[in-house]
This record gives structure tokens, C-alpha cells and sequence, in this order.
């Protein structure tokens, strides 16, 4: 089994290679096309600011493969954000793979969201395992809205999508590389399943 | 629903944990990353270290206690003590921290703020605010308290706010080491003044202090050193307690 985290410089990738150790996982971190294409599961991390992170993503070349990938891909966090079709943030195009725009909170609500969050209404093999209701950790100023590829929700101001899938693309917003044991379950989730 | 969080502080001296009463009489009190696992399984929801020795190897001592406590802990924490460039930041967060905490050198260069904030982005950037209360104003102390500026706290808040902090780290001198409960009415109105999150600091003795703190002083979160390492409040204890006040706490 071959685990790629893809590397664009923009994310915090030591926790997620930390996290894969702690389930006896190994990974290549990289932004090698070859390697990418060849792994049987891919993660794309990403923590900072959209619209550079992206810019670090074009730079790269990486975002016309990423759409393209045919294997399990888990976007975490930005990664998640950077798969929709904009983010609000810095009025950023992303990759298109859902078609999704990305809102920020408003200040009724204090942003970030910092801290802990129950996910419900899990609808996917990634949750297996994973009771209603229980808490991830999140850190985040830009959410998912509502919307069909949604298959967790959490609230904050509002009710938002805080998983999506379609067909093998994946998205969290939150992080299972830090949410205990439950998290690391997501990601034995994510790397065990079939296509 | 979002819920308030329990975070232990670790003070850490040559890569061990150390316990005394502000930073006098330091005692050794055993290895961080064993006491670190014990906080993350009962029920802690962050960590922070705060590094407080002076040798000339403390970045490379700390950068390797900040990976293995990467490795085995899996919730989030924060690394605070002695970080004043970007340098310094890159080598934790490149080791496995989630989250740094300034305090003197983001008074001393505000500049950090932004520079850390554009290149590692907003959630990963604590700023810790040691003030004490004079003559009715709260004026913001540097070298734990020792030093007063010219900065008043909720002027100085709003700054670190606008320069791209994520969170205000807020140790209130007048209280810490009381026991006597947190500073709720300074933390409410900070809670208020600011809208990102607040971690209040500095007065914990029992459970009712950190209810206190999240409903009269709206804190997001509650930090508390000695009466977690000296085994006054377990962490379990408290969650429930907390709970059972109707407190959003994560269990």
C-alpha cells in the first residue's frame, strides 16, 4: 500500500505523517506527479491562506493532476477548501472538484472557529466506526455551505457541510490527524478503503 | 455546538517538565511527553509548552522534545518561551507543532505578528498577553510580569487582532498563582472587545473558577498549570463538573 501527502508547501504535513505513524502507516511526502499518480491513496493538507496556497499549487503544476486522480484522495482542512470551486478568501479559484463555494463565518460568531465540534449525520465507509455526534478538532475562518456532496455536517453560526465526497475525492474540514483516537480512526478509515 | 476547552501548560526547562511557584523553586517534575499523554488521554483538549531555560542549546533541546511529543500525542498543541522570528517558528511547526505563542517580541517587533500570520496563517499564531491592573487601567507586563509598558491591554488586544493573531493568550499577574479564581470581568470584556478566541490564564484553585471563567468571563478556553500537575483537579473531574453546570464541554 502506497500513501502519498502531497507536499505544495502549505501544510502541516508532519502532523499527518506523525498521525499515519501512530496506526502503523507509512507515507511519502511529495509533490512528484509519478509518485502521486502511483499511490493507492493520496492526502492533500492544507493550513494558511487560500488564495497562496493555491498560488503555491499552480506553481507546482499540481492543480491540473489532483483533478484528475482516480485513487481515494483526502483534501484536509484547506485541502478540503482548495477541491470546491472558490473560496471567499482571497477570492480564490480552486480545483473544481466540487462544486462548492467557500463562505466565511461572519462576526456574530468569534472566528476562527478554535476548538472542538461535534460532526453528524455521517453518510460514508470513512465514518465507519464513528459514532454520531462525536468531537473533531477544527481551526478554520471559511466554511462549506450545505450543499450535495455533504456527508458530515457541524454547526457553527450556521449548519455546514463538514465532510464532502464525490466519487473518490474526499474532504474534512476538520482535523483527524489531531481529533484522538476517533481521528486516527478516520484515517485508518480513509487509507483501508476500497475504491 | 463548539465547546470550551481544558488546556494544561507543561513550563518546561532543558527539555523536562519543571513544577514551582512562579518559576522560583523549580523542582523536576519528570518526563513531558509521559505527563503530556496522561493530560491527552483523561480528557485535556489542547496542550501548551512554555520553555523557560536560557542555554544555548534550549531551540534544539526544545525542537526535539516538540517532535516526540508530536508523535505521540494526538491533539493539538501550542509551543510558547523564547520565539521571535520566523526562523524559530519554522523549526517547530516543522517538528510537529500545531501552534506557537508570543508574547515579548511580538510587544517588541508587532511586526511578527503579520509576518508569522502571512506565512504560516492565523490559526497557528498565539499571542500571550501578561497583564496587571494600575490605578483601574491594565497594563501590559513583559518578563512574566516583571516589566510594565506603556500598552494598555484591550488597546493592545485589538492590535494583535488586526495584525493577524489567531487567539489571545490573556495571564492575568494579578491573579496568577492566587488560586483565587481567573480574572472574569478584565476576560469578559476582552471576550467581548476582541472576536477571536480567548483563552483565559492564571488564577485556577478549583473547579467552579474555570465554570466562573467561561460563563461570567465568556472565555473560549481555560488554562491552568499546578492544579492539574499537583493532582487538586483531575481533568475528568472537571469536564463533568463543567457539564453538568450546562457548559458546552467535550467528554
Amino acid at each position: 500500500m502506497k500513501i502519498a501527502i502531497i507536499d505544495y508547501g502549505a501544510g502541516n504535513i508532519q502532523s499527518i505523517l506523525f498521525a499515519l505513524q501512530r496506526i502503523g502507516i507509512e507515507a511519502v511526502v511529495t509533490n512528484n506527479w509519478k509518485e502521486i499518480k502511483n499511490a493507492d491513496k493520496v492526502i492533500f493538507p492544507g493550513v494558511g491562506e487560500a488564495s497562496s496556497a493555491m498560488e503555491k499549487l499552480i506553481e507546482s503544476g499540481l492543480h491540473i493532476l489532483i483533478p484528475t486522480l482516480k485513487q481515494p484522495v483526502l483534501g484536509i482542512c484547506l485541502g478540503m477548501q482548495l477541491l470546491c470551486k472558490s473560496s471567499e478568501e482571497g477570492a480564490t479559484k480552486g480545483l473544481g472538484v466540487f462544486d462548492v463555494d467557500i463562505l466565511k463565518f461572519s462576526n456574530s460568531v468569534k472566528v476562527p472557529q478554535m476548538g472542538w465540534n461535534t460532526i453528524y449525520q455521517l453518510k460514508s465507509s470513512l465514518f465507519e466506526g464513528i459514532s454520531e455526534y462525536e468531537y473533531m478538532y477544527l481551526v478554520h475562518s471559511y466554511y462549506a455551505p450545505k450543499n450535495s456532496y455533504a456527508i458530515a455536517f457541524t454547526n457553527y453560526e450556521t449548519e455546514y457541510a463538514t465532510a464532502l465526497r464525490k466519487d473518490n475525492f474526499y474532504g474534512v474540514q476538520f482535523h483527524p490527524e489531531k481529533s484522538g483516537v476517533y481521528g486516527e480512526k478516520i484515517l485508518k478509515n480513509f487509507i483501508t478503503m476500497t475504491n | 455546538m463548539l465547546t470550551k476547552r481544558i488546556i494544561p501548560c507543561l513550563d518546561i526547562k532543558n527539555g523536562r517538565t519543571v513544577k514551582g511557584i512562579n518559576f522560583l523553586d523549580l523542582k523536576d517534575a519528570g518526563d513531558p511527553v509521559e505527563l503530556a499523554q496522561k493530560y491527552s488521554e483523561t480528557g485535556a483538549d489542547e496542550l501548551v509548552f512554555l520553555d523557560i531555560s536560557a542555554t544555548e542549546e534550549r531551540r534544539k533541546t526544545l525542537a526535539n522534545l516538540v517532535k516526540e511529543v508530536a508523535q505521540k500525542i494526538n491533539i493539538p498543541f501550542t509551543v510558547g518561551g523564547g520565539i521571535s522570528s520566523i526562523e524559530d517558528v519554522t523549526l517547530l511547526l516543522q517538528n510537529g507543532a500545531d501552534k506557537v505563542s508570543i508574547n515579548s517580541s511580538a510587544v517588541k517587533r508587532p511586526d511578527l505578528i503579520n509576518e508569522l500570520a502571512t506565512k504560516f496563517g492565523s490559526q497557528c499564531v498565539v499571542v500571550a498577553i501578561d497583564a496587571k491592573k494600575i490605578n483601574d487601567k491594565w497594563v501590559v507586563h513583559l518578563v512574566g510580569g516583571k516589566e510594565p509598558t506603556t500598552l494598555d491591554l484591550f488597546d493592545w488586544a485589538k492590535e494583535v487582532e488586526k495584525r493577524g493573531a489567531g487567539e489571545i493568550l490573556f495571564t492575568s499577574m494579578d491573579h496568577d498563582g492566587t488560586k483565587n479564581g481567573f480574572a472574569n470581568g478584565a476576560l469578559s470584556q476582552l471576550s467581548e472587545w476582541v472576536n477571536i478566541p480567548i483563552i483565559a490564564s492564571g488564577g485556577a484553585g478549583n473547579t467552579q473558577h474555570f465554570a466562573d471563567a467561561f460563563i461570567q468571563g465568556k472565555a473560549d478556553a481555560a488554562l491552568a498549570a499546578s492544579v492539574f500537575h499537583y493532582q487538586e483537579i483531575e481533568i475528568p473531574n472537571l469536564k463533568y463538573f463543567l457539564k453538568d453546570k450546562g457548559i458546552a464541554i467535550r467528554i
